[in-house]
């Protein structure tokens, strides 16, 4: 396409490019510089910038508040166990969905699977309360009916990683068991073929051609998972935790803690740096997974 | 050989069921719930098969459809609105950002990346929609913030690449304007990729109470998942609805039925655009393509 030069030639580029370019200046560059709000005392009669400049002071009071260790704990532990979690169950789950795939079922079986991934979280959350409250939930029934005391799950901290766990492994392993499928699907039959000349079986044929067929593809969704390591799911966890007070000590993430101290408590300063926080360490880990993704595979970094 | 081999798959297709099972089993409590008598639920808890049937909770809600029909509409207008408008305006964008005579076309890319990178908190945006924009309760704030998706731009970028140039030199000699390229060459060749899109754009959508529970206080624009939020801590919302009846308020089944209620729409999109589903995934796995 050799373009000629006149000017107005550009103009319909400009025109389409503008609503897309507005939005995404107005909800997401227009709140950048707000970020000066971590370090000001903030008060609504004198804006965003007329707040008296307070330094370090709030970032101060966030940590040693006791809880932030608490929340980067909980927020990072969490996202590695989910990460770690669902991508070995997905692999698994599509290792085996790939044996069977020239059957229907399989098809029908990662659907159902998947399923869970459009659910909101408020059902979720729903359903959650359902299996575990502890008079009338289904778990304690079940317990119940085999002769084992009731758990108060709701008051009971030590049992909330393996629970937000498995919740999470419910809502992403037909997720992800969709991509690794998908990859394994493109893989030529002639390896499989070689494997069975040399007198290989199954577990060969799955160790040898189809695993390092989709390494790539694990490296990017853990390295793509790590990059997010800072920024939890708020819609999950105030759907499933409820902000249940005894349990917050192992549920409490920045994302909850940052909603809540701004809209229950009013506090702007303490959620300001904390939310600054969260935005400064997330961002270095990304520009860290993304540099590695791109040594060995720069098609699916993101830049 | 063989034999074992078939001996396999079929406990692979038996082992599938159980993993299956779970995955429907808790939209299947809730199911139950909602044909349950409320007081069955406070006696005999959660159940997995009808106990004590009831159409109670659907009666309530249809003599009391105050309760959600409000939140139905909402959530129907934020959908489609914002769907609509979603795919129109990153669809527009993501063509620009293809265009190869487009010389914005490079710092688009990076001008769409950025917040892909780095997020500035809650607090700034809260304050900048509160104080400056002053969309607080208005369904403008449950639409606008979900209008363009990075990583859908990303997808649709790559369409737009893909496409033979050929067809739109052609159109060029013709003297069809970049309009016209746009609207009857590039869209009706991207159907699928923008089905895809707006399934994503929908359910984001039909999903969301995030923006909800910041900027919304009025009931009558509370949106179905936010209503199904409150609705935990306030039975005053389901009383209020029932106030001139009378009756005693099923709390829990009603709850569990507006829940119900709020997944149907879902099962359908899901069950009629599966494949699309399926495509979006693979699609943004392999964004490099």
């Amino acid at each position: 396409m050799k373009g000629t030069k006149r000017k107005e030639h550009n103009l319909p580029l400009y025109i389409m490019a503008l609503p897309g370019i507005l939005i995404i200046a107005i909800f997401s560059y227009l709140p950048m510089p707000g970020i000066i709000l971590a370090f000001k005392d903030y008060d609504f009669s004198n804006g965003v910038f007329g707040s008296r400049w307070v330094g370090l002071e709030n970032f101060k009071f966030f940590f040693e508040s006791g809880v932030a260790w608490r929340l980067i704990r909980n927020t990072v532990g969490l996202n590695l166990l989910f990460m770690v979690t669902v991508q070995i169950c997905a692999v698994f789950t599509a290792l085996l969905l790939n044996e069977i795939y020239e059957y229907r079922i399989a098809k029908v079986y990662q659907s159902i699977l998947f399923f869970p991934h459009v659910i909101s979280w408020v059902i979720v959350g729903y359903f959650t309360y359902a299996f575990l409250e502890t008079d009338t939930g289904l778990i304690n029934n079940i317990l119940f009916h085999f002769g084992i005391e009731k758990i108060a799950w709701y008051s009971e901290p030590k049992y909330w990683p393996a629970i937000l766990n498995f919740i999470s492994l419910w809502k992403g392993l037909g997720y992800f068991t969709i991509i690794y499928l998908a990859g394994m699907i493109t893989i030529d039959q002639e390896y499989y073929e070689a494997i069975r000349v040399d007198g290989g079986n199954k577990w060969h044929e799955m160790r040898y051609v189809t695993l390092p067929f989709i390494k790539p593809l694990i490296y990017i969704n853990v390295l793509l998972a790590l990059g997010r390591v800072f920024y939890g799911n708020f819609d999950f966890f105030v759907n499933v935790v409820r902000n249940t007070g005894q349990i917050l000590s192992t549920t409490d993430i920045i994302d909850t803690y940052v909603v809540r101290t701004l809209t229950v408590l009013g506090d702007f300063n303490m959620a300001a740096a904390a939310g600054l926080f969260q935005g400064v360490c997330g961002f270095i880990v990304l520009l860290i997974s993304n540099w590695i993704i791109r040594r060995f595979d720069s098609e699916s970094a993101l830049f | 050989m063989a034999k074992n081999n078939r001996l396999m798959k079929i406990i692979i297709i038996i082992v599938f069921i159980p993993i299956c099972l779970i995955s429907v089993i808790p939209l299947w409590t809730i199911f139950v719930a909602s044909f349950t008598q409320d007081k069955a639920i406070a006696d005999y808890g959660y159940q997995l098969w009808f106990k004590a049937f009831s159409l109670e909770a659907y009666e309530y809600l249809f003599v009391n459809p105050d309760l959600i029909v409000d939140a139905y509409l909402i959530s129907i207008i934020v959908t489609s609105i914002g769907t609509v408008l979603g795919v129109f305006f990153m669809s527009m964008l993501a063509y620009t950002m293809a265009h190869r005579k487009f010389k914005l076309a490079k710092g688009l890319g990076f001008y769409v990346l950025i917040p892909m990178l780095f997020s500035s908190g809650v607090v700034p945006y809260y304050i900048l929609v509160t104080q400056y924009l002053h969309l607080k309760n208005t369904i403008w704030i449950l639409i606008f913030p979900y209008l363009i998706n990075p990583f859908s731009i990303m997808i649709l970028r790559s369409n737009f690449r893909r496409l033979p140039q050929s067809l739109f030199e052609a159109a060029e000699l013709d003297g069809a304007g970049e309009f016209q390229r746009f609207f009857k060459i590039a869209l009706p060749l991207s159907i699928p990729t923008m089905a895809t899109i707006a399934l994503f754009s929908a359910i984001t959508y039909w999903n969301d109470m995030y923006q909800a529970l910041l900027f919304i206080d009025k009931q009558n624009l509370y949106p179905l998942p936010y209503l199904l939020y409150r609705m935990i801590f306030e039975h005053n919302i389901i009383q209020e609805a029932a106030q001139y009846t009378g009756i005693i308020t099923p709390y829990q089944s009603v709850r569990m039925a507006v829940a119900v209620l709020s997944l149907i729409p879902e099962l359908f999109l899901f069950m009629f655009a599966q494949r699309f589903f399926i495509r979006g995934i693979t699609l943004g796995a392999l964004k490099g393509e």
